[in-house]
């Protein structure tokens, strides 16, 4: 099933992927394409590993202790799991949000968004301020933060602090932002507020996003990958069962037990 | 069958509550009188020292903090006087060395075990901090006594006395022999309050959510930067904090200090001769007081003591205490 | 921009730094690491070599009896009884002037084989200290009590801030505050001070014991569920009958825990034991008396100038040492296997 696109953006290719934790593998062999410019869903029941499979995207799975990866996962080509290539600057292009809106903490709301790009050494004021209002304004953020850009980042709602999260992603300006559950945490409108600014953000890049909640991946994805809980072997592993637009997903799915996830009967 | 058996139950528990119904406010009345025992144990401490330090405060007042005799013995060219400027002096400059040499190194082995140590070395690591911290203070004392004091004296501190004899004064002693001063005082300090500092750190290092590590990392930041950029500001008032309470316990450590410090009631001209701390002195000379009047000096400057590593305590603890709370918005284990 | 060097113009000097900073990390923890484990080492090498049947078994004996005749080449001076708290009163001083070490006069007192133990420290140590447990347990653990069920209040806010104040107060404070009440307090019956006593000792102990009792307490209380206390409460007992047949029960290994733990700390207490139980050289059982510690012989003999006397210093800091390490594993093994049951 490949899926072509037309624009140039960055294509993840996922190859033979094997996470594990310490001796356990957590989900099978994972084989999937990731269209550029695309939003991407992945769905599936509690412990499917969706989440796991999301994290090895941008080699954070091995930051786990006693985690490791097989496998391969192609960034416009290139393999980042290469053992001359290093992770720090996969981090760079994969960008990632996570399940909880997270604000560092001692550090203003300019400083949290400013931090990426003070790693990458640009400390210039100009610059700085800049893209930090650039990317405050692509993460709907600016108008409700620019008068109080000195105050903490902690102090703002969870909602505003995700988009903050969001905002700090994009500031470093990757080739894919993956998310995790980025709206578990959230009210219905700041979860819609989100979702929009999603929608807006496929434009500029490739989007990842793992998701319990089904209705969520209809409405905004392009494509959707199902991952079930397999327990033939004893343990629980999680198995992709299938990738498809996310349309057909939702009509008419190829497996059973993508219908049967759907329609509520399973997870 | 059931029905009789819960019946005699449930008279059994009547019954039984009917003769403990005073039982609660007994049994509050009791823990109550022994947890106003703790506190009764605090007051003691600051009613025995104030009384028994009125005889000093009225004689000397304020300027006790400010004059640096101290003669127990009267004699016809020195009255007796008593001040505590030695004390205050010693006890401040063997804490702050022992303070500048273990605060870097105890936070950098926070920072080891809880970021860096591999994770099999971890515990153990951990463990054995903490046991360190536990080893009752004199047996650093001894140590201190009979090996570190005769080695540094020899290779250390007499050629440094010899060296800087004409360039720092107060680096360069004609008493270096006696192997006794601040210096070496305050290192046997260091090597106590390491510990203590190493410990605390890396439990508030382990306090920090996971999270603020992972939004580093997934802007492409190194380890190190990980740690200094998120971990280490999330943590710095419960470090801080912890630096204090390892001030705390070298400013007001009696058993190294009484036996390393030489136990000389002036004001050193140099950190390489006998002086005296707080505690030293007054676990050098209360005992053997000579007049009502030297027991109450030495009172006022426990009394001093007291207060200050109360007030150190007290703050070190409310900044350990913010670290725990964790921050407002981002709330997660 | 590839994935395997960057053209950010930091990118190196970031990989430099990352690895100097680690690297220093490291060397701080190897810095820190030597001078415990010399400390550890020499305790327990050479306290390790002191230790023998006599040193556990035999009070104190001082390294001149055996060559004070021999010097003096006659009988002591006087025919006053040799008296072991002041082996010096009947030594002429006469036959120790210009001794030295390796000469005739000298060599046997400074190279005097160690004699005797410390018998008379360790029942001193186990009587103070027991004593002191004896005191602190009922006012620690009710106290801790309070603190686990009745934990919102005023009083259980000062009472943790006491708690903290005790266990940071230096402990020479404690050794002021229990000389000041205890050792120098007139006696009513005779007008004269109590003067130094065990229980002087027992009382500043106290003191350092009691916070380490009621925090932990609060703590192991705290981690009985609560549906185990409120299983007590629905069958229809009260909040005192649940706590003393229910919690205490559950939460006893932890108690003793902290009890155990104040044991030790107590033990290696030197500072308030000098000015509360002065030491003793001779094996006193009596609480009302000056009374020998083993960190008191420790102290007391690492600045002697005998090595004799020295060697029973080393020897009784590889006991203090022990004990301490000891009791802490014990309570480490001991808290694992709780925490695993639950």
């Amino acid at each position: 099933m490949t899926i072509t696109s037309l624009s140039t953006g960055a294509t993840v290719e996922i190859r033979n992927l094997k996470p594990y934790y310490g001796k356990r593998l957590a989900v099978r062999s994972v084989n999937m394409t990731i269209a550029p410019n695309k939003i991407t869903a992945i769905i599936g029941p509690s412990g499917c590993g969706k989440s796991t499979v999301l994290r090895c995207i941008n080699r954070m799975h091995e930051t786990i202790l006693g985690a490791r990866v097989e496998g391969q996962v192609l960034l416009n080509g290139e393999n980042i799991y290469a053992s001359d290539v290093d992770p720090m600057l996969v981090r760079r292009k994969i960008g990632m949000v996570f399940q909880q809106p997270i604000a560092l903490r001692t550090r203003s709301i300019f400083e949290n968004v400013a931090i990426g790009l003070r790693l990458a050494g640009i400390n210039n004021k100009r610059v700085l301020e800049e893209r930090v209002e650039a990317s405050l304004r692509a993460a709907v953020l600016w108008d409700e933060v620019k008068d109080k850009l000195n105050q903490a980042g902690t102090a703002l709602s969870g909602g505003q602090q995700q988009r903050l999260s969001i905002a700090r992603t994009i500031a470093v300006e990757p080739e894919v932002i993956l998310f995790d559950e980025p709206c578990s945490a959230l009210d219905p409108i700041s979860m819609l507020k989100i979702e929009e600014l999603l929608l807006d953000l496929r434009k500029q890049y490739t989007i990842v996003i793992v998701t319990h909640n089904m209705q969520q991946a209809a409405r905004i994805s392009d494509n959707t990958a199902v991952f079930m809980v397999d327990t033939d072997d004893g343990a629980p592993t999680g198995v992709l069962v299938e990738y498809n637009p996310t349309a057909k997903i939702f009509a008419q799915p190829d497996d059973p037990r993508t219908e049967d996830y759907i329609s509520g009967q399973v997870g | 069958m059931a029905g009789a058996k819960a019946q005699t139950t449930t008279n059994f528990r009547e019954r039984l509550a009917q003769r403990t119904q005073h039982g609660d406010s007994i049994f509050w009345a009791v823990t109550l009188f022994f947890a106003l025992a703790v506190i009764a144990l605090v007051v003691a401490i600051g009613w025995v020292t104030w009384n028994d330090s009125a005889l000093a405060r009225e004689r000397f007042g304020i300027g006790f903090f400010a004059s640096s005799e101290w003669n127990p013995v009267e004699t016809e060219v020195s009255p007796e006087s008593f001040g505590a400027v030695p004390a205050i002096v010693g006890t401040l400059i063997s804490s702050l060395i022992a303070l500048i040499l273990a605060a870097p190194i105890a936070v950098g082995i926070g920072i080891f075990l809880a970021e860096l140590c591999p994770l099999s070395l971890r515990t153990p690591l951990s463990f054995m901090v903490e046991l360190l911290a536990a080893i009752p203070s004199v047996i650093y004392g001894v140590w201190g006594v009979m090996v570190f004091a005769p080695f540094f004296t020899q290779h250390v501190a007499m050629p440094l006395s010899e060296s800087m004899r004409e360039i720092i004064p107060w680096l360069s002693s004609s008493q270096v022999a006696a192997g006794r001063g601040l210096l070496i005082a305050g290192i046997i300090l260091a090597i106590m309050i390491l510990p203590t500092i190493a410990a605390i750190t890396r439990d508030v290092l382990t306090l920090v959510p996971n999270t603020q590590r992972e939004v580093l990392l997934a802007l492409g930041a190194t380890k190190w930067e990980v740690i200094w950029l998120a971990v280490v500001p999330y943590a710095r008032a419960g470090i801080v904090g912890g630096v204090m309470l390892g001030l705390g316990r070298a400013l007001g450590e009696t058993m190294a200090a009484t036996m390393l410090v030489g136990n000389r009631p002036q004001v050193p001209g140099s950190l390489l001769e006998p002086a005296t701390t707080a505690a030293a002195l007054i676990a050098s000379e209360l005992i053997n007081a000579q007049s009502l009047l030297h027991e109450s000096a030495l009172v006022l400057i426990a009394l001093t003591l007291f207060v200050i590593t109360l007030l150190l305590n007290l703050i070190a603890r409310l900044l350990i205490w913010f670290v725990n709370r964790g921050p407002v918005g981002s709330v997660r284990a | 921009m590839s994935l395997k060097s960057s053209q950010m113009p930091n990118y190196q000097r970031r990989k430099v730094t990352d690895a100097i900073m680690r690297g220093l990390v490291l060397f701080a923890t190897a810095c820190a690491i030597v001078p415990l484990v010399l400390i550890v080492g020499y305790v327990v090498v050479v306290g390790g070599s002191a230790l023998n049947w006599e040193f556990f078994t035999d009070v104190y004996q001082p390294p001149m009896t055996v060559t004070t005749m021999d010097m003096i080449g006659a009988a002591p001076t006087g025919d006053a009884p040799f008296d072991p708290n002041d082996p010096f009163a009947n030594l002429d001083p006469e036959a120790l002037i210009g001794a030295e070490a390796g000469d005739e006069k000298g060599a046997n007192i400074l190279e005097a084989p160690a004699r005797g133990g410390v018998f008379h420290a360790i029942v001193g140590t186990l009587l103070v200290t027991s004593l002191a447990v004896l005191i602190a347990m009922p006012i620690g653990i009710l106290a801790g009590v309070f603190l686990s069920e009745f934990p919102d209040n005023s009083v259980a806010i000062v009472v943790r801030f006491a708690c903290d104040v005790l266990s940071g107060a230096p402990s020479i404070i404690v050794g002021v505050t229990a000389y000041i009440l205890v050792v120098n307090a007139t006696n009513p019956n005779t007008g004269q001070p109590y003067g130094f006593s065990g229980i002087a000792g027992a009382i500043a102990l106290t003191f350092l014991m009691v916070p380490t009792i009621t925090r932990t307490t609060e703590e192991v209380l705290k981690l009985v569920p609560e549906a185990t206390r409120e299983a007590a409460l629905a069958m229809g007992a009260t909040t005192w009958y649940s706590t003393f047949t229910v919690v205490i029960p559950t939460a006893l290994s932890g108690i003793v825990t902290g009890v155990m733990l104040a044991f030790a700390r107590g033990a290696g207490e030197t500072a308030p034991l000098i000015l509360t139980v002065l030491g003793s050289n001779v094996l006193v059982t009596g609480l009302l008396q000056p009374i020998a510690a083993l960190p008191l012989v420790t102290y007391r003999y690492t600045e002697s100038p005998f090595p004799s006397e020295n060697t029973l210093a080393w020897g009784s800091a590889f006991v203090l040492m022990m004990l301490v390490l000891l009791v802490n594993i014990l309570v480490r093994i001991a808290t694992r296997n709780r925490l695993r049951t639950h």
